[in-house]
């Protein structure tokens, strides 16, 4: 039997939290302004931490094993780190404090800042935003003000590769842009062609994504550059895939303009079941001015002879976009992804893409003569795949996936690249060891076999899961979203 | 650092892949970019890391050493143990996002429980899985409105009781003139009623925020009735905690409550992460961004859980989404649900006295001091706003020496506010605290 | 698949029923087949209305997509299903009879001369497979 909702296991009169009684005198309440029902459960310490660990016990997580899901990066999550967010002086320190009071946090954000900048060839950093979505909007935001402050706002035209993740296009509908879907070729660069078709002065900029959904390194990347360059338009970077380039090269080095970071991808932050994650913002010298603000700088220089440090504070770039959010971004983490940082130093960042990369051709190479490889050169630090046989007619990337639970591992991701069949899109990652990978490869080679030979278990899978596949089209449609206390029976 | 490749699997692994060296891997990279030497310090070993880390984290005064009275949308409030403990499961915070069901089970069934504790406590009917924080949730409140409208009505009335940081980030969102915005330069001192005549057949959406930014308590029955008479929406900014006492929007004519969830068991730490609260009534639920966990039967017969309505979402939808929001605050919201449950009808409402009592205990002690008095008389929560006798830089300098963190500067946000301080008071705070605050506060004077 | 010979079509998949002056408009056999189960439909036209071509008329949603329908021809809408909002599963069972969406008195024939006929818009479906 499932777990019950707390609704269900609430009890008129349990309480499970105490707090002191008011040591005050008791002011009169606002009788006009008080609640008369508060239906909220009633459960005892016990009841909900059995509820929520008997809860966890029914997740996959990275801690229990494998996620080759590709372009989330889903890497190893250091315990350290949760340490050091936990760390007093950082958890529970007010955002408004005077900045004399919070240093410490303001070195990290600028320390941050600087090794983001470092590692990106970007000339400023901001924090702020809350997620890579978020990041792809402050990105587009500048982009859009930039030109209008350069009094060229005709320009309103994003263009984005077929193989794009969701979040661009939405990204740039939200900012009001126009979008243009630029087709691949058939080696999985952007079509020069296509692309030099739109380069006119509509152009706002281009979204890329590189290495791009497809595992690929676009070949041409730096004459995609020129062309958007050349026609007036700017260069954004979706850093999802930066996992595959630290050390390896620099998108600020090979022209790009903008780009955002994920922290929960390359940099190790856990991903939470869904968030919370950070989206950094890198910018080239020429953008600098329109970061959201506020910044973290130096305020007031130290003295190294006298050896009294700067003094960090906020600082508000000139031209700046504005805030993105309150206050100033996700702090917690950014001490995680500092700290991660700071353990791998420049040699272990480039160790990080060298073994994501050797990893996911590795895998390639496994599993290239039981599966379809759309586009058969080095991947970088994720390939596609595709899930389907001639000879299988019946069987799909779906059910592939979902035989994948049986063995223990988490699918790739799936029906993404929205421009290959029966997408499964893998990514290892670099903390994945060679056991992991063989057992992988030897899982969906064991698949391959059973959808000749025995589809229906494939079709009717997962079988060793929690609960079986579950009934879309009736949640769509019955919409129970959540459940109140006074309903679920006295 | 985290490879767990020895030199033989190294070279067993590239035998395979059929390349000498690794390097080899690269070539598709322009090769007067590859490589690049970044100029970055070596590695630390996670000992000498979290050392260093901790000597940042000392080098702060936090809030456990000092006594707390700052708030401005980030309160200092107690965080019971449980809490923690349920949140370093590995098994919640190191799970992906719950698009494989039939393995996240745990993570879908404990958003589906955050989803009905904040329906109920705000009043309303259906909520998302979460939002990035309160600023954010009120951008999307106006995108949704926009959008609900289809465009045919481009005004927004923004109460200047409405957050700074959260105004400010709407503007920033709707940088490009789609939309006209008013209200936010009414008189402050006044109640919801002055933002009356700026509603009118282009309204799209009305935003207060409860209480607002000056911890104020105001009816918005009569605002809710003309909003609605109007034809438009109209959209409340809360702080869930003051729930557990007042009245919720969801009662008096919210058609969307949003709100900062941060003093629901979520740490201050500096800022973020915290919860972007979001709730709606049914008849909008399809217009409402953000992840949906929805219940439903498996193939085995049995209940759970799933995403659903996924395609309002940015995967599906792609540039006719109205929202682009993909992580979101999934532990966040997570820790805020598990607070809820421990806390209860009974701790949530006991919490919310608390604060209430102590912080009017703070507000009559000041007002008698001499030099200082309350700014308005309208009832407040756990919030108010005082004059002070001098610029409150001076005064937070003195309360620091004296081991207090003061209260927030009004001048920064609102010119007419200079010398005005915003106090918080919480459960955290004693009557000892008070009274030393007061104390404190009577050394400084006019001179 | 079906394509009814006394449709004119789309290459949004959508199909229309000429009758004198007036228009029914649906989404084809094609179309409810791509999109699989559809869980909501939304009319977001109303009577008396005045439409243009590739306005978008109403909004279908099931589990994995979502799409628009446009109008193929302008005009001034006289009907809508009010029907079918209730029951969305009606486009997947009869997509060409209880599943229509909208009618519309026709602005300018010659919109209504340039619409694809049955053969044409089965090769372009088969085109896209």
């Amino acid at each position: 039997m499932g777990e019950p909702l707390l609704c269900e296991i609430s009890v008129p009169g349990r309480a499970g939290f105490r707090f002191p009684e008011a040591d005050v005198p008791l002011e009169k309440l606002p009788e006009a302004f008080l609640r008369h029902e508060l239906p909220m459960p009633e459960l005892y310490e016990v009841d909900v931490v059995r509820h929520f660990t008997r809860l966890s016990q029914l997740n996959h997580s990275i801690d229990t094993g494998f996620y080759p899901l590709g372009s989330c990066t889903m890497k190893y999550n250091p315990k350290v780190n949760e340490e050091v967010a936990r760390l007093p002086g950082f958890a529970f320190t007010h955002p408004l404090q005077p900045v004399e009071t919070v240093q410490g946090n303001l070195v990290v954000m600028y320390e941050l800042q600087e090794w983001l900048k470092e590692i990106g060839g970007f000339a400023g950093v901001t924090l702020q935003p809350a997620a890579g979505a978020q990041g792809e909007l402050t990105g587009v935001l500048i982009i859009r003000t930039y030109h209008a402050w350069r009094g060229e706002s005709q320009r309103d035209k994003i263009l984005i590769p077929d193989s794009a993740h969701g979040t661009n296009p939405a990204t740039s509908g939200m900012s009001g842009m126009r979008v243009v879907e630029i087709k691949s070729d058939p080696r999985g660069n952007v079509d020069l062609e296509a692309l030099r078709a739109e380069c006119d002065e509509t152009l706002a900029g281009l979204m890329l994504t590189n290495p791009n959904t497809l595992g690929m390194f676009d070949e041409n990347v730096l004459e995609v550059i020129r062309l958007v360059h050349q026609a007036g338009g700017l260069v954004y970077g979706d850093g999802a895939n930066l996992n595959a380039l630290l050390g390896i090269v620099r998108p600020g080095d090979l022209g790009f303009d903008v780009m955002h970071y994920n922290l929960h991808k390359t940099f190790s932050t856990p991903h939470g079941g869904g968030g919370p994650g950070s989206g950094p913002v890198g910018v080239a010298a020429h953008l600098v001015d329109f970061l959201p603000g506020p910044l973290v700088g130096i305020i007031e220089e130290g003295d190294e002879a006298e050896d009294y440090p700067p003094l960090y504070g906020f600082v508000y770039p000139a031209r700046s976009i504005g805030r993105v959010k309150a206050f100033h971004g996700h702090f917690g983490m950014l001490a995680r992804a500092y700290t991660y940082m700071r353990m791998h130093g420049r040699e272990g960042l480039r160790l990080i893409s060298d073994y994501a990369v050797l990893n996911a051709n590795y895998l390639q190479a496994r599993l290239r003569d039981t599966y379809h490889i759309p586009y058969d050169r080095v991947c970088m630090h994720e390939f596609v795949a595709e899930g389907r046989w001639v000879d299988a007619p019946d069987i799909h990337a779906l059910d592939i996936a979902k035989r994948l639970m049986d063995h223990g591992f988490h699918p790739p991701t799936n029906y993404f690249p929205l421009i290959v069949h029966e997408a499964l899109m893998i990514e290892p990652t670099e903390t994945e060891s060679k056991q992991t990978l063989d057992a992988f490869a030897d899982a969906l080679i064991e698949i391959a076999r059973e959808a000749r030979e025995n589809p229906e278990i494939l079709k009717t899978a997962p079988h060793r899961t929690p609960v079986g596949r579950l009934d879309e089209v009736k949640a769509a449609k019955e919409l129970v979203l959540c459940c109140a206390v006074s309903t679920a029976g006295a | 650092m985290y490879f767990p490749h020895t030199p033989q699997e190294r070279e067993a692994m590239l035998a395979t892949v059929g390349v000498e060296h690794l390097e080899d891997l690269f070539q598709a990279v322009p090769a007067a970019h590859r490589f690049p030497e970044l100029k970055l310090p070596a590695a630390l070993s996670e000992m000498e890391a979290l050392l260093e880390m901790q000597s940042y984290a000392w080098a702060n005064s936090n809030t456990r050493e000092l006594v707390c009275f700052l708030g401005a949308g980030a309160y200092n409030h107690y965080i019971p143990a449980a809490v923690d403990a349920i949140l370093r499961r590995g098994e919640f915070y190191t799970a992906y996002t719950p698009y494989q069901p039939e393995i996240s089970q745990g993570t879908l069934q404990a958003i589906f429980d955050y989803q009905s504790l904040i329906t109920s406590l705000t009043g309303m009917e259906v909520s998302n899985a979460s939002h990035y924080d309160g600023a954010t949730a009120v951008a999307e409140a106006v995108s949704m409105a926009y959008s609900n409208f289809r465009g045919k009505r481009n005004q927004v009335v923004l109460s200047p009781g409405l957050h700074p940081h959260y105004r400010q980030t709407v503007h920033t969102y709707n940088d490009d003139a789609m939309l006209t915005f008013a209200g936010e330069d009414v008189d402050i001192h006044a109640g919801p009623e002055t933002l009356l005549l700026h509603i009118n057949e282009n309204t799209a959406l009305v935003i207060v925020q409860y209480p607002d930014f000056f911890g104020r308590i105001f009816d918005y029955t009569a605002l809710a009735e003309a909003v609605h008479q109007a034809g438009a929406l109209f959209a409340v900014s809360v702080n869930p905690l003051s729930l557990g006492l007042l009245r919720p929007p969801g009662e008096f004519g919210a058609d969307i409550v949003t709100g900062e969830g941060q003093p629901l068991g979520i740490p201050l730490s500096f800022g973020g992460p915290y919860l972007g609260i979001f709730t709606t009534r049914k008849e909008y639920v399809r217009k409402m961004a953000g992840r949906l966990v929805g219940e439903t039967t498996d193939n085995r017969g049995q209940r759970a859980y799933v995403l659903t309505l996924t395609a309002r979402e940015q995967h599906i939808r792609r540039e006719r989404a109205t929202s682009n929001i993909c992580t979101n605050q999934g532990l966040v919201a997570l820790a805020s649900a598990v607070y809820m449950s421990l806390l209860g009808k009974q701790g949530l409402r006991q919490v919310a006295e608390l604060c209430y009592h102590k912080a009017h205990y703070a507000a009559r002690r000041i007002n008698k001091l001499r030099d200082y008095q309350l700014w308005s008389k309208a009832p407040f929560f756990n919030e108010f706003v005082v004059r002070c006798p001098a610029p409150v830089a001076e005064i937070n300098e003195h309360l620091l020496s004296h081991g207090i963190l003061g209260g927030y500067d009004l001048g920064e946000d609102y010119p007419e506010l200079q010398e005005h301080m915003l106090i918080a008071v919480t459960e955290m705070v004693t009557k000892e605290d008070i009274d030393d605050l007061v104390d404190v506060l009577g050394e400084v004077d006019h001179g | 698949m079906d394509f009814p010979k006394d449709l004119k079509y789309t290459k949004n998949d959508e199909w229309v029923r000429l009758q004198g002056n007036s228009a029914t408009i649906g989404i084809t056999d094609y179309a409810q087949n791509q999109l699989s189960d559809i869980v909501f439909v939304e009319i977001i036209v109303a009577v008396g209305e005045l439409v243009k071509q590739g306005d978008s008329c109403t909004t279908v949603e099931s589990v994995k997509a979502a799409a628009d329908v446009y109008m193929p021809v302008s005009g001034k809408i006289t009907a809508i299903n009010e029907a079918l909002p209730d029951s969305p599963e009606t486009i997947n069972s009869d997509p060409y009879g209880a599943a229509w969406m909208v009618k519309v008195e026709i602005a300018d024939p010659a919109e209504a001369a340039e619409l694809m006929d049955a053969a044409a818009y089965q090769a372009s479906v088969e085109s896209r497979e």
